[in-house]
This record gives structure tokens, C-alpha cells and sequence, in this order.
């Protein structure tokens, strides 16, 4: 029973992560019926603005220490912060060690930007394209994007550590009547599930509640028709492509400190997501969520000792094998809408 | 003539002849000369020009006619290479049964593999070819190591039985070999200060490659080939006219796929080890790569990508920014450094960002690939003789 309740802890903030992804590329696809391949480099795309973000705090200039020697007894050169003499030091080492939550404020204008400058500069002009050639062009693109960050930060993964208050674990299982130390869980990743539960909610809440979500519905169920109204259901497209490239990168910002960000995390991400996006329904919202929310917490309870023990490698395939037998018996995914790239 | 018409003919003759005086065309520097670097005639080189030709004319079969676009290609690659290490552990280094089971395995691979994904079409199907391809990789990596080998992957070894090939003497490594032939035996031309290297191993993949090219030409001028076509621009239609457009489908993705396998078999020959990375999903990302680049749809398209693919992959690759400043010595010191910043970049260990900038021109402004691109070139330039343009586009086209 523990090591169940274990696995679905473990499977949470995985399929945190792949929620919020496919969350976006649903997202994308419902509104501009695109496919997006580079989903996946705008989740990395997050990741090192966290990485940057904490570069630029970490910025400093040498000063030469009197008060102190080094081993060869001239005075100690110590580096600074520029944000110590900004903010003194105290307060400095708390900005520098919550330098991945900061990052959020710090990546939602850059991945808008992203988001905009990619849908207004090329998706737009693949909407009449075949849904193969937007395949395509944003898998291009994803190797690009990839690339331009291996240029600048290197291919070795950076780690980027959690606010020192976040770094210890959780007992559950001394919470929930269970021997001390059988369910540890580590503080970030329950932090980690938390902020995309948040996320989740404030973009279904931002659909279902704003006039501006009210017609972006609109315009996923009859483009032409709020078209006709006189809406300018493009510009509001757009928007939502930036969104989403903001909730793509905001899980990409926060799981920094889960797995160190590295170039290609991206395109590993991506075709889970993928996965996760067709097994729950092309351009359902909800779909997307609950799948990658059972995806993750099945991939978790498929690498237990007690399943792998019955079924060896089952943890390796479980998600391509759910995705198969979902996709063959149920062609339009858990909570697909009717219509939606049938052929 | 062999049932082409003269067009085609003509087009096999040629790519026949590229293939076989490859060893000068693709080494036109002389040895020690600065642009030696750019020499593309060693043997290895040309092997995986060839062998990724197979493999990418194979996906276009699928691709370039059908229109579906498999994601997973690189299952059935591993698979054959998988079959054909076998044959040579347990019955003959002799290349010919190799290739011929890693053919058959694949295609009986494809064929359970085509039949479940080609229920669905468009994005459904590259996500469960997609699928199927990650779960071979990862069975191949985890639970599967005895067959695979797992990490390690697969060599054939002194101690395996071979039961066809007489016991190798002590010390000796099992090679693969034509009938005693050696894959790695050579002959060397030295002619002044160029230096020919003419591959056993080379010769022998290129003169698969010219069979299966000469197949795929005849598939796609066959009914078949217009089946599959119909398929591509309006399968509804076709379905309407009382056509199951399954049988055809599915005929194309084995035959696709028993194109990966033969190269993967062909691979083997060349190099005697298999890994599991050779079916991650980038490998299959790879052939998708080749075959747009080159020009999906066309004959010798996908050839031309691979071959490009590859010549970055080996050459460019190797461009330092040492070699760069000795480039443009020639410049102003300032100006040099300049240079040499501002291209670094695009070459060397960046020769991905090439590629992705490239392929995305070709997707945005090239639909048909590079032949394309070739063909708009020759049209420009004929394009001054009036009238003759339309007949001249007519008759440059390879295919469709």
C-alpha cells in the first residue's frame, strides 16, 4: 500500500510536467490547428531562463578582502555579487537562492516574446500548409532552437539548485499512519505539482471565465463565424500562442531544479507529450491534463519491483503501449471532441 | 530498357555512374592540399553515403507516394541490423544470408508494425510509428539483452558457432566477407598526388543501392506506384471509387521497411556491430530529414539528402575554428576574427544548427526538396529561350 501511494507521488510530478506541456500543445492545436514539434524547445527554452536568470544574480565583481590573506599571504580576493551592493548581502543570498522561483516573473514576458515572434513570424504561414509540413517546419525549428541554446550554455546539463527551504523531503508516511520514513518525498516536487495545479486552474479559469477566453472558445469551435462578427480572432490567436509558450515555459523553469537542464531535454519531453496529447484527445483541454496525469503516475507504478518482477521493461513502454491500445479502441483519445483531425 | 522508359534509363545510368567512379568524383583535392579536408572518398564515407541512400529512397517509397509520414523508421533499420548480426554469429560471415534475413525480419517487423498503425492516418499514425520505434529502442535497451546485447549491443565473437564457415584459426577476428572476399580489402590508386581508394565493401553496397533503386524507379512507374499516389492526393476518393486503399498502404510501408532493414543488414556488413541507439528516435528523425531535404517524392531526391546529411555529418563537422582562421589569413587581423565569429556557429560542432536552418528553408520555400530547387535553377536559366520553358520543366521533372 505504501510503495503504491509512493509510486503515485512519483508518478505526480511527471505527470505535472507532461500536463502542463500538453496542456500548451492542446492549446496550440485547438486554437491554430497547428501541430507544434518545437513545443518541446520552448519547455527547455524555460528551463535556461532559469538557468540565466541565476547567471545574471550571480554576476560579481572581485574586491580585494584586507582583513583577510590566502595561502600565500596577500590579500584575499573574494568575489562579489553586484546584487550585495544593490541590496546588501543579506537579502542578496535570499534573492540568489530563490533564483528559480524568481525566474518565473522573468520568463513569462521572454517566452510570450518567443511565443509572438514564433507564431507571427512562422507558424502563420503554415495554416494552409499540410498538417505534415507544420510536422515538419517545427521540427526544424526544434533542432534550431536547440542548437542556438547547445551554442550559448554548452551540452552539459547545469545544475540549478531549489531555494534551500525546499531542498529536504516530506514524510507522508509518518502523516498518514505509516512506519516514519516509508514515504519521503522530496519538498520541490510537491511544490512542483502545486504550481501546476495552479497554472492548470488559472488557464481553465482564464478560458472559462474572461470575455477574452469566451472568444477564444468561440473561435476553437467556428473561426470563420467570430470572424464574421467583426472579432480579430487572429490577434487573439496569437495571444494564446504566447500562453502557451508561457506555460510551456514555466514548466520548464520550475523542473530545473528536479532534472539539471540540458539542450535536448526538450526534444525527450516532447514526444511523450505527444503521446500524452493523443491519448487524451487532439484539442481537448481536459484530455490533456488527465492523461498526463495517469501517464506520469503509470510510468511510476510500472517501475515498481513488484510489477517489473511480473512483467520486465514494462516501466520503459508502459506510456507508448497505453498511447497504442488507447489510439486503436478509442481513435479519438480519452475526451476527444468529435471532428477533431479524424480524416 | 529493363522495362524503363528512356528518361529513366538515362536517370539510372547516371546515378549508376556517380556511384561507381565515386571514389575520384567525391575526392577531387589532392592529399596535403588545404582543401583536402573536403575530400569525401574514403571508404567509410561513401558506405554511409550509400547505405542511408537505401534507407532514405526505402522511407520515400512510403512517404513521397503515400503521403504517411512514419516516424519510427529507424525500428525497422535496428531490426535488420539485429537480424543480419545473427546470421553472422550463428551460421556465416558471408555477407549475402546476412542481408537477405535482415530484409525478411524487417519486413515481417513492418508488416506487424504497418497493419496495427495504418488503421489511423496523419498525425495518429507518425505517434504510433513513433511509439512503436521508442519501444523497440527501449526493449532493445532493458529486457531484451540477451537477443540485443543491450548496452553494449552485439559483435560477433570468436566463440560463436557459425556453423557454415570453417574454424577460425587462433587470434584471428571473424570479418565479413563475399564468398572470402574482405569488406575492408582495398585497392589503392596513387596518381600523382591524388590518392583512390576503391572499397570492396563499398562497391558491393552501391551495387545493392543500384537494385534497389532501379525498384523503387519501378514502383513508381508502375500501377502500384499510381495506387499509392491516389492515395496521397485524395484517399477519400479513392476509397469512394470502391478501392480498399489498405492493402496498398500497407504493401508500401513493408516494402519501406524492408528497404531500413536491408540497410541496416548492409550496415552490419560494413562495420560488424549493432547498438540500440541505432533505433532511437532521432535516427528516424534523421531519414525524415534526408528524405525532404533531398525532395520528397522524387527519385533521386532522397538520395541527394542523404548524401548531403552525411557529408555535413563527416565533413563540416570537422571544421575547427584553427582551420577557419587559416582560411581567411588573408584578411585583416580585425576583419579575420570577425569573420570567424560570426561563421563558427553554422560549422563544426554546430553543424546542427546548419541543418536545422537549412531544412526549414527547404520546408518553407522548397516544398519539393532540393530537386526542386534544381529544377527551378534550370528553368531560370532556360528561361530565355521562350516556348521551351513549360516543355523543358515537363521533362526535368523526375517524378509526379
Amino acid at each position: 500500500m505504501d510503495a503504491i501511494i509512493l509510486q503515485i507521488l512519483n508518478g505526480l510530478d511527471k505527470g505535472s510536467a507532461y500536463a502542463l506541456i500538453a496542456l500548451g500543445l492542446t492549446l496550440i492545436f485547438g486554437t491554430l490547428g497547428v501541430v507544434n514539434f518545437a513545443h518541446g524547445a520552448l519547455f527547455m527554452i524555460g528551463a535556461f531562463c532559469a538557468v540565466t536568470l541565476s547567471r545574471i544574480l550571480t554576476l560579481s565583481h572581485t574586491v580585494i578582502d584586507e582583513t583577510k590573506t590566502d595561502f600565500l599571504g596577500n590579500p584575499l580576493k573574494v568575489d562579489v555579487p553586484y546584487i550585495y551592493d544593490i541590496f546588501g548581502q543579506a537579502t542578496g543570498d535570499v534573492i540568489i537562492d530563490w533564483a528559480v522561483p524568481l525566474s518565473i516573473l522573468f520568463a513569462i514576458p521572454v517566452m510570450v516574446g518567443v511565443g509572438v515572434i514564433m507564431e507571427r513570424g512562422l507558424i502563420k504561414h503554415f495554416y494552409k500548409r499540410p498538417h505534415a509540413d507544420q510536422i515538419l517546419v517545427t521540427f526544424g525549428l526544434a533542432i534550431v532552437l536547440q542548437e542556438v541554446i547547445k551554442y550559448f550554455y554548452g551540452a552539459n546539463p547545469i545544475p540549478t539548485p531549489a531555494p534551500s527551504a525546499f531542498t529536504g523531503s516530506f514524510d507522508f508516511g509518518a502523516m498518514l499512519g505509516f512506519d516514519p520514513n516509508t514515504i519521503i518525498y522530496p519538498y520541490w516536487r510537491l511544490v512542483y505539482f502545486a504550481f501546476a495545479a495552479i497554472i492548470i486552474g488559472a488557464v481553465f479559469a482564464f478560458l472559462q471565465f474572461t470575455t477574452f477566453g469566451m472568444v477564444v472558445r468561440a473561435g476553437m469551435a467556428d473561426r470563420e463565424t467570430v470572424g464574421l462578427l467583426g472579432i480579430n480572432i487572429d490577434k487573439r490567436f496569437t495571444i494564446m500562442f504566447g500562453l502557451a509558450a508561457a506555460v510551456a515555459g514555466l514548466a520548464g523553469v520550475m523542473y530545473t531544479p528536479i532534472n539539471s537542464p540540458n539542450y535536448h531535454m526538450g526534444m525527450d519531453f516532447l514526444v511523450l507529450s505527444f503521446v500524452v496529447v493523443v491519448v487524451g484527445g487532439m484539442g481537448s483541454l481536459p484530455g490533456a491534463v488527465l492523461a498526463g496525469f495517469l501517464l506520469g503516475i503509470l510510468e511510476s507504478i510500472a517501475s515498481m519491483t513488484q510489477v517489473l518482477d511480473v512483467l520486465p521493461g514494462l516501466n520503459q513502454i508502459i506510456i507508448y503501449l497505453v498511447a497504442i491500445i488507447i489510439l486503436l479502441t478509442r481513435p479519438r483519445g480519452l475526451m476527444g471532441r468529435k471532428g477533431v483531425m479524424e480524416e | 530498357m529493363f522495362g524503363l522508359n528512356k528518361k529513366d534509363f538515362t536517370l539510372l545510368l547516371i546515378v549508376a555512374g556517380l556511384t561507381m567512379f565515386a571514389p575520384f568524383l567525391l575526392n577531387p583535392f589532392p592529399e596535403g592540399s588545404a582543401m583536402a579536408q573536403f575530400n569525401a572518398g574514403y571508404p567509410d564515407l561513401m558506405q554511409r553515403f550509400v547505405i542511408f541512400g537505401i534507407f532514405a529512397i526505402g522511407f520515400n517509397i512510403l512517404f513521397g507516394l503515400t503521403g504517411y509520414l512514419s516516424f519510427g523508421h529507424a525500428a525497422f533499420l535496428g531490426v535488420g541490423s539485429y537480424a543480419a548480426i545473427w546470421m553472422m554469429k550463428l551460421l556465416t560471415m558471408n555477407v549475402i544470408p546476412a542481408m537477405i534475413m535482415a530484409v525478411i525480419v524487417a519486413g515481417v517487423f513492418a508488416l506487424l508494425v504497418g497493419f496495427i498503425s495504418l488503421r489511423r492516418s496523419g498525425i495518429y499514425f507518425s505517434i504510433l510509428t513513433l511509439a512503436f520505434a521508442q519501444m523497440s529502442y527501449a526493449l532493445a535497451y532493458s529486457v531484451l539483452t540477451p537477443i540485443t546485447g543491450g548496452e553494449t549491443g552485439l559483435q560477433p565473437k570468436m566463440a560463436d558457432p557459425r556453423i557454415l564457415d570453417a574454424a577460425l584459426t587462433e587470434g584471428a577476428t571473424p570479418r565479413a566477407n563475399l564468398f572470402g572476399l574482405s569488406m575492408t580489402s582495398s585497392y589503392e590508386l596513387e596518381v600523382g598526388n591524388w590518392l583512390f581508394t576503391f572499397n570492396a565493401g563499398y562497391y558491393i553496397a552501391a551495387v545493392v543501392m543500384l537494385l534497389a533503386f532501379y525498384l523503387s524507379i519501378r514502383i513508381f512507374r508502375s500501377p502500384f506506384g499510381m495506387m499509392l499516389r491516389a492515395v496521397k492526393s485524395n484517399q477519400q476518393r479513392m476509397n469512394y471509387t470502391g478501392l480498399n486503399s489498405r492493402p496498398y498502404t500497407l504493401a508500401a510501408f513493408v516494402i519501406s521497411g524492408m528497404y531500413a532493414g536491408l540497410a541496416g543488414g548492409l550496415m552490419v556488413a560494413m562495420d560488424t556491430q549493432v547498438g540500440p541507439e541505432r533505433m532511437f528516435w532521432t535516427a528516424s528523425g534523421e531519414v525524415v530529414l534526408m528524405t525532404i531535404l533531398g525532395g520528397a517524392g522524387t527519385l533521386i531526391g532522397p538520395v541527394l539528402g542523404a548524401g548531403l546529411i552525411k557529408y555535413m555529418e563527416n565533413i563540416i563537422s570537422k571544421i575547427n575554428s584553427g582551420i577557419l582562421h587559416e582560411w581567411f589569413a588573408f584578411l585583416p587581423d580585425g576583419l579575420e576574427d570577425l569573420i570567424v565569429t560570426l561563421i563558427y556557429p553554422f560549422i563544426g560542432k554546430g553543424w546542427h544548427l546548419t541543418l536545422g536552418i537549412v531544412f526549414m528553408l527547404v520546408v518553407i520555400f522548397l516544398p519539393g526538396g532540393l530537386v526542386q530547387g534544381g529544377q527551378k535553377i534550370a528553368a531560370w536559366v532556360r528561361g530565355g529561350k521562350a516556348g521551351s520553358r513549360d516543355k523543358a520543366s515537363k521533362s526535368t521533372k523526375p517524378a509526379e
